[in-house]
Formats: structure tokens, sequence, C-alpha cells
């Protein structure tokens, strides 16, 4: 059997592939839950910022990890997460954001650490872009989602927590 | 890295705080399908998974320095092995004890993280910076209520005031001091129970007398002193029969089958 020689370009663009259980319109790589790949005598290391502490789909993120690096060859894969710095809906870019957003979730605004602030603001709404919506319930189906509900279209719409 | 550290006394920390979050993640579980109003019914749930992470979280602390499992540390331990304050321990009862028990609990935290920004011990001050991020939803939650539910109506304010007669004394048992804790303030892993609870007295007292709620501490120009016998004993393991009916019913299912993988 041929040894195969995993580059760390290889891992990513498999763990690209990964998306989040609850959103699915977007990569592990794109909600930089994956803070960085190392490979180095066949024992590849992923370093994972975990979104929310509590995120049950983390467990899940886990597991996809290790069988798809599995199915590639990789005999030995250590998984750790870092804290520093914490995950923030920050990290997300500008095309992360707009991907949300045509799935019909507002996207975070940015925060800065200044929540309260942050949260005192209008949010559009996702469908027709009316900022003439409200807060329905500060806390959603999952962790990461809050539910607004827009005065203009009358439809109810999920937005991503910022943190 | 953490040989530096008074061991046994960062560990009794380290499982004060998981517990804690644990037992309060458990009580506010029980209010899923059964809160007065759908929102509350999903916020509480939400809370109740939020502190259930940051258990693990504090649990995981715990377990890289004696390489115990979370799962062990939950699901193993007898019911008079738990380090959590009796606060969190007690049935959910009224919402509106619900409503205080959580607004002085996320005080308690907010002030609690907030020491721990500067704290010598990396893995204490890191995961405080993560939790601080999620718990800004939880105190805006639970002290909108508050000031919203304590003077809205007669009833309102008297549960309420109902609420904070019984929650007050208990709640100060979050700030008990814990075995070895003159050896964490020497070594700059926190400030102390004593220094948050006056902090914490800072930020729930004008909250509370502005929502019109009494609140057992003498005033003497911005500085509190309690009125009050605190309901203390948790740290030590002297607890009562809430907790064990509380564990019981949270390790019901694992004791079906120790070990099992789901």
């Amino acid at each position: 059997m041929k040894t195969i020689i995993l580059t760390e370009q290889d891992i990513r663009t498999e763990l690209s592939k990964i998306t989040d259980p609850e959103i699915p319109v977007l990569t592990l790589v794109e909600m930089k839950v994956i803070r960085s790949v190392k490979v180095a005598d066949e024992v590849v290391t992923v370093v994972l910022s975990p979104t929310f502490v509590g995120c049950p789909a983390m467990e899940y993120m886990k597991n996809e990890i290790r069988s798809r690096l599995a199915a590639l060859g990789c005999k030995d894969v250590r998984i750790e997460t870092t804290f520093s710095p914490p995950w923030s809906t920050d990290m997300l870019d500008e095309d992360a954001k707009e991907k949300l957003r045509a799935f019909g979730i507002a996207p975070p605004p940015k925060n800065d650490g200044a929540l309260e602030a942050v949260l005192a603001l209008p949010v559009a709404c996702p469908f027709c872009h009316s900022t003439a919506t409200h807060l329905e319930s500060a806390f959603g189906p999952t962790l990461c989602k809050q539910i607004y509900y827009c005065d203009a279209c009358r439809q109810s719409f999920e937005r991503f927590k910022p943190v | 890295m953490s040989a530096a550290f008074p061991q046994d006394a960062l560990q009794t920390l380290l499982l004060a705080l998981a517990d804690d979050e644990l037992m309060l993640g458990h009580r506010n579980a029980e209010w899923t399908g059964h809160a007065p109003v759908l929102e509350e019914d999903i916020a509480f749930s939400n809370i109740a998974q939020d502190e259930l992470g940051h258990s693990l979280l504090w649990y995981t602390l715990y377990q890289q320095l004696t390489g115990k499992e979370p799962d062990a540390m939950a699901f193993e331990r007898a019911w008079h092995d738990f380090t959590c304050c009796r606060f969190v321990t007690y049935p959910k009862g009224d919402f509106a004890y619900t409503v205080v028990r959580q607004y002085l609990f996320d005080e308690a935290e907010q002030v609690r993280l907030r020491a721990f920004a500067h704290s010598t011990y990396l893995p204490i001050k890191e995961a405080a910076a993560k939790i601080l991020r999620e718990e800004a939803y939880h105190i805006l939650h639970s002290k909108g209520l508050v000031e919203r539910l304590g003077d809205a109506t007669d009833e309102s304010h008297r549960r309420m005031q109902a609420a904070v007669d019984v929650a007050f004394p208990q709640a100060l048992g979050m700030f008990e001091e814990v075995e070895g804790e003159q050896e964490l303030i020497a070594a700059g892993v926190f400030p102390g129970h004593a220094t948050l609870q006056a902090e914490w007295m800072r930020h729930v007292v004008p909250v509370l007398t502005g929502a019109t709620l009494a609140v057992p501490v003498k005033d003497r120009a911005g500085v509190y002193s309690v009125q009050t016998t605190p309901d203390n004993g948790g740290r030590r393991r002297d607890h009562n029969a809430h907790l064990q009916q509380l564990v019981d019913d949270l390790q019901a299912v694992y004791r079906i089958a120790p070990g099992a993988r789901w």
C-alpha cells in the first residue's frame, strides 16, 4: 500500500466540505470554526474554535472531521479546541454573511465586544430588507439565533446572535 | 504551567463553578414545555442549554488538572459529593422565583467572569472571556423581566417580592468561601468571594429597589451590609433533599447503562 502524503491544503480542502448542521449554507471553514490545521509525521492536528459553548453541533462537527480525514487516509487525527481568542461573529467575512442572508437568516452585525449597544440597533429583514422589524424572542430555536418579525412583509425570521 | 498554582484549591474552585452551572441548568430545563408563555419556554430552555455548556467547560478545565472525565463528574458522583451552592438546587418554584433566581445568578456570573478576566490562571481567564459573551443575553433577559415585573401589577409585585424574600438569602450562598480561598487570592486566581459579593450587591440592590422590591440590606452611602442569614453549606457538601431529588433525576438515564455510548 502506498503512503499518502497529505498537505495542510489537502486537509483544509476536505474540511471545507463539512457544513454546520444547523446552518447548511456555511462550511466550518467559512464559520471560522477551524482555527488551524497542522500536519507533522502523519499526525494531523485540527484546532477548533467553538461557536457557542453549549452547542450540540460541536460533537457532530468533530465526528465529521474524524470520519472524513480517516477516509482520506489520516491515521492519527487530533482535535484540539482553543478559546484564544474566543470565537466571535465578528470573524465572519462579508461573503459568509451574504450567504446567511440569502438563506433567510439576518446576519450578525459587527459588535467589537459592545453587545448591548449592537442589540439596540435595527435589524434588516433578510427577505424584503426593510428595517421595520421587531424582536419577537431574544432566544431562538438554536443557541445561535433570535426570532424577529418583519412588519413590512409580515414574515418572521431568524437572526444570527452577535457574540 | 499550573504547577505554580495551589492545586487543591484550584480544583475546588473549578468544581464549584461547574457544579453550580450543572444544577441551575437542570433546574431551568424543568421549564421546557411548562413556562407561562412560549417565549419564556424558549428562553429558559436556551439558558439551560448555555449553562450546561458552561458546566462542561469548567469540568473540562478540572479534567486538565485531574484527568477525571466530565461525564463521570456529572453522572457518577453521589448527590452529597457535589459542591454547588444550595441556591441552584432548589425546585424551580413559582415563575417569579425562577426569574429572581436567574437574575441574581446572572449578576453574580457577570461579576465573577469580569474578575476572572484578570486571573493569573490562563485557562480560567480564557474560558471566562468566552462565557461572558454568551452571558450578555442572559443578564439582558433576566434583568428586563425583573424591571418589568417588579411593579407591573399588584399580583406581579406581590409574587416578585415573595421571590426576593426567599431567594436573596439563598443567593448569598453563592459567595460562601471555598476551601483554600486565601491561597487562590494570594496566587491572583481571583479576588475572593467577599469582594465578589460586595460588587454583586452594588449591581443587584439598585435594580431590585428600582423595581420597587425590598431587599434585606442596609445602605450606608452606597455600601451595603447584609441584614439576613446567608444560606451557606453547599460548598462544604452540606446539602438537603432538594439536591438529592435533582441528582436522582439528572442521573436516572445514565444509571440505566453506565458508560454507554449514545
